[in-house]
């Protein structure tokens, strides 16, 4: 199972939300707004770190690069996909939920 | 083939036109004799509010197709135990009867549908 967290965990509670409902051995991908998330040392990343343990998280590397986040900046454990491998994730997955 | 379906509704019926358009969705799936079953989550809770007044600011009021989904034989309506909470509702506060799920069984809910559609 895929979930699609695409708002800042600034703005709203989705990421976090999302983290605490994701079954263990799920997906989590951050995408655009989301990506902040995957930072090293913000107040949610004790939250992400917390996920990590049990769930699979992956964030969109151009919404990165675009944001000027390094890959040395993100949490140890995150996976960097870019736009390919975003597909392969949609379309290995049976099921995907996205949280608007 | 019949399918499941968990349609998971997490925003209010003032937020757009997203629920009006997942209503339609969920009763053109029901009427092709797919399994249906609702999982009402965050501000989604709050379209079951009871004494809705939508039409005060011109707005459709859905309450009344929730009403009538139970003609199309919809299968369950899920509703987070921690979304009513921290809203300070009880499922007495709602138009419908619910299964109250929390917060930890969710992830392993969504296993159990073969189709997971966003409202």
């Amino acid at each position: 199972m895929l979930h699609l967290v695409k708002d800042s965990p600034f703005e709203n509670t989705k990421l976090v939300l999302c983290i605490q409902r994701a079954a263990p051995g799920q997906t989590i991908l951050l995408i655009e707004e989301a990506v902040y998330g995957a930072k090293r040392g913000s107040s949610v990343a004790p939250a992400v770190i917390k996920g990590l343990g049990a769930l699979s998280i992956c964030v969109l590397a151009p919404d990165l690069e675009a944001r000027g986040i390094l890959a040395e900046e993100i949490l140890t454990g995150i996976r960097r996909v870019n736009y390919e491998e975003f597909v392969d994730l949609a379309a290995n997955s049976k099921r995907i939920h996205t949280w608007l | 083939m019949k399918k499941s379906f968990l349609y998971v509704i997490q925003s209010t019926s003032f937020d757009g036109v997203r629920i009006q358009e997942a209503l339609d969705e969920i009763m053109t799936v029901a009427a092709f004799d797919q399994s249906v079953s609702l999982l009402f989550i965050d501000d989604g809770v709050y379209s079951l509010k009871r004494g809705q007044n939508p039409e005060i600011l011109n707005l459709k009021n859905v309450t009344p197709i929730f009403d009538a989904l139970a003609m199309y034989e919809i299968q369950q309506f899920f509703a987070e135990d921690e979304s009513l909470k921290i809203r300070g509702l009880s499922s007495d506060d709602l138009i419908l009867s619910v299964k109250s799920i929390c917060r930890s069984e969710i992830g392993e809910l969504w296993d159990k549908f073969d189709v997971i559609l966003t409202g």
